[in-house]
């Protein structure tokens, strides 16, 4: 036990699985509570500016999960992408296609309430069922970080011509964004 | 920390995404609720690249980057209807029903 921690604080870098994983469960638990309660609120909310807003909590959690996986790259790139990006994006379409911002009760389908509520948790059953029984108590073997160095060397390695095709994917979403909403 | 802590968060976020897309009738509100789908499967991508190697984290920014695509070719269409129709009410767009 004492060789272990021990050999564990010689390592210089301190994978969590070896160390104390405490501090890690505890962010990962108030970052699960605070997700799931905002992601609940972007899907319940009835102000659509609200529901954006609860939608930043939410990517920020990601966020931080990608950090404890140590995958700090993926955060950044979340942060940027996600929170900088498409939320900005996001708020300008609530405000380019609703003029007045505030509450308003003709954003949900009641009828398909019940619908929603049985697909939702027939799916989690079903999902969290299957996860339990195959994944059970399997520890998070967290291999190497995922640095800027590896993650650089996957993408511009092994995995360039699904880079390239993203990027052509990209252009091609952009002259097709401008073409949908130009005016003719 | 389990594997599992991170897969059941993603498959409760994907389930509450996949019932916003039923129940929203907002088409800005159901393609947030497609980012929480897709978040929820950046999450899994990247615990197993955490146990399995660098792919995981690899796929997980692909997907971002099509996200981010989509994202504004649904915004561009959703504006498209606005414009055409004065409305954003997914319920309304049933010409292509037989």
């Amino acid at each position: 036990m004492i060789a272990s921690l021990l050999a564990a604080g010689a390592d210089p870098v301190c994978r969590v699985n070896e160390c104390s994983a405490v501090p890690a469960n505890i962010a990962f638990g108030i970052g699960a509570v605070f997700m799931v309660f905002a992601a609940v609120k972007v899907v319940t909310s009835r102000n659509v500016v609200h529901a954006a807003l609860y939608l930043v909590i939410v990517l920020s959690g990601v966020a931080l999960d990608f950090i404890l996986l140590q995958s700090e790259f993926v955060a950044v790139t979340q942060v940027l992408v996600y929170i900088g990006a498409i939320v900005v994006l996001l708020l300008f379409g609530v405000m380019l296609t609703r003029a007045p911002l505030g509450v308003s009760d003709d954003l949900d389908n009641v009828k398909a309430r019940p619908v929603g509520v049985l697909v939702g948790v027939v799916l989690l059953t079903v999902l969290a069922g299957s996860l339990i029984s195959s994944f059970g108590d399997d520890k998070v073997a967290l291999a190497a970080p995922n640095t800027v160095r590896s993650v650089s060397d996957a993408i511009f390695g092994p995995y360039l011509v699904p880079f390239e095709v993203v990027s052509v994917l990209l252009l091609a979403a952009l002259v097709g964004a401008i073409v949908l909403a130009r005016k003719e | 920390m389990l594997l599992n802590q991170f897969l059941l968060l993603g498959a409760v976020l994907f389930c509450i995404g996949v019932y916003g897309v039923i129940v929203r009738r907002n088409g800005v509100l159901v393609l947030m609720s497609i980012e929480l789908i897709l978040n929820a499967v950046n999450i899994n991508l990247v615990a197993f690249g955490a146990q399995h190697g660098i792919a995981g984290a690899v796929f997980a920014l692909f997907v971002i980057a099509v996200a981010a695509a989509e994202v504004g070719i649904g915004l561009a269409i959703v504006l498209l209807i606005y414009r055409n129709r004065a409305t954003v009410d997914l319920d309304e767009l049933h010409e292509m029903k037989g």
